[in-house]
């Protein structure tokens, strides 16, 4: 079963509906223990950073969350990718789950439009599971302002946009979307697919 | 680099689809989920409904729509028409909707627009602007154009341009921009309106009305700064659809989103 954390912030249905049609036997949770009894988590999340973490911490799941994702599984989405880093730079300094070495910081982008709102296409980075079978050149829907910062190592799938803007983040089995796969089509349903069937 | 999208709209009227549509393979033709679903397999980068459902007992059934498209078609969907406060904007978001599109009542009163961006995100608050030339170019200055509300039937003498500003410094996130000068006559889009709109705009831009040919969509991006594209009969006939009219986009060097 895969647990999606419901911390109050956004998108959980979209995400539960897109794994209802993939198959994969889900369910939207903030019991602890229905987390800890969960094969994997889904962190979802739109927002900002600092009242994201807020509201982990308030529901006693920051904590949870970082020593689950040592046992099992862990795909943020969005914000909820943004979340894994060490440090989040949305209005104030503050400090994240820390599962992913790096920062989030403010997309850069002069001529361009903020928030980067559309379908972007990706270029492939280092080879990670969620990624297989994704074509170079395809397109994932993006909304955000905020991107991660971190090591080439880290990254999956990455765009452009004002300088380059990572799509798929990894670090062992904590994996992270900053794009929308619920939104992308059938090549997010497919890293929806990579996900679910990991082992 | 973003891809422009092509957006396809529906109407609906108490949970059915208002235009006479006759697609292969698709069983019940006044079904909204069956056609998004269609459009979605066609390669539609968002689809958007409008409810233009008169009665209040009908609108219940546009949620319902929202609910089970959601279940089956994973690209963004916008939904529009007849939303009047922040309840509307949350019982659509909750049913799926990814972005709700408000008109008339947010020329009634802009704070709904920002009420909105605050509980909500800018990204989910579209401002559709439904706009007609009442002075065209002349030597005593650039072309007027007036905002309709009410189905284009009520002018409100505000400017279009300013009020596409305006609706972004509210925290609009997007601009549906539809010219009643040019809808419905598929002789395409209406180039001058959007330049008058996209040069004040920060925001993505959607033009809307007058797409018949393929070429068309070509010309409203190459001479425009349009960041998608709205129609709505010309993919209803069948005899165009979303894939082909982005392959003469990507013929012509015009990046979208090609479905592998």
């Amino acid at each position: 079963m895969i647990a999606i954390v419901d911390y109050g912030a956004g998108n959980l249905f979209s995400v539960k509906n897109a794994l209802d049609f993939l198959g994969f036997e889900s369910a939207i949770s903030s019991e602890k223990r229905q987390l800890d009894n969960a094969e994997k988590l889904i962190l979802p999340g739109v927002g900002a950073f600092p009242d994201a973490m807020r509201k982990l911490e308030a529901a006693g799941l920051a904590g949870a969350i970082a020593a689950m994702a040592r046992e099992k599984p862990l795909l943020g989405i969005c914000l909820g990718m943004q979340l894994l880093f060490q440090w989040g730079h949305e209005f104030e300094k503050t400090k994240g789950l820390g599962l992913i070495e790096g920062s989030v910081e403010r997309i850069e982008a002069p001529g361009l439009k903020i928030p980067h709102m559309g379908w972007s296409d990706i270029k492939k980075g280092a080879a990670c599971p969620l990624s297989d079978g994704i074509q170079e050149g395809s397109r994932l829907y993006f909304v955000h302002s905020y991107k991660a910062v971190t090591d080439m190592a880290n990254i999956s799938l990455y765009t452009e946009y004002g300088g380059l803007v990572p799509g798929l983040v990894f670090n062992g089995n904590v994996f992270g979307c900053q794009f929308h796969p619920e939104k992308s089509g059938g090549i997010g349903l497919r890293i929806l697919k990579n996900f679910g069937e990991l082992t | 680099m973003l891809a422009k999208r092509i957006i396809p709209c529906l109407d609906v009227r108490d949970g059915k689809v208002v235009k006479g549509i006759n697609f292969l393979g698709v069983k019940d033709v006044g079904d909204p989920v069956e056609l998004a679903m269609l459009y979605n397999k066609m390669g539609a980068d968002e689809i958007v409904f409008l409810d233009i459902t008169a009665t209040h007992e009908g609108r219940g059934t546009m949620a319902d729509v929202v609910r089970r498209t959601a279940k089956n078609v994973f690209v963004p969907l916008t939904v529009g028409g007849g939303i009047r406060d922040t309840d509307d904007f949350r019982a659509l978001l909750r049913a799926g909707a990814d972005k709700v599109s408000v008109n008339s009542a947010a020329v009634k009163r802009p704070g709904l627009i920002s009420e909105a961006a605050t509980i909500f995100g800018s990204q989910c608050v579209v401002v559709a602007i439904d706009a007609k030339l009442v002075k065209p170019a002349g030597s005593d200055g650039a072309a007027r154009y007036n905002v309709f509300v009410h189905g284009g039937r009520i002018d409100t003498g505000k400017d279009a341009v300013e009020w596409a500003a305006e609706a972004e410094r509210l925290g609009a996130g997007e601009i549906l921009l539809t010219s009643m000068d040019t809808d419905g006559t598929k002789s395409g889009f209406d180039i001058d309106m959007l330049n008058a709109v996209c040069s004040v705009a920060n925001i993505p831009v959607i033009a809307s009305g007058g797409g018949g040919q393929p070429e068309d969509f070509v010309d409203v991006f190459r001479k425009t700064g349009a960041d998608a594209a709205l129609a709505a009969s010309i993919f209803h006939y069948g005899d165009m659809d979303v894939s082909k009219v982005k392959g003469v986009l990507a013929d012509a060097g015009i990046p979208v989103r090609i479905l592998y």
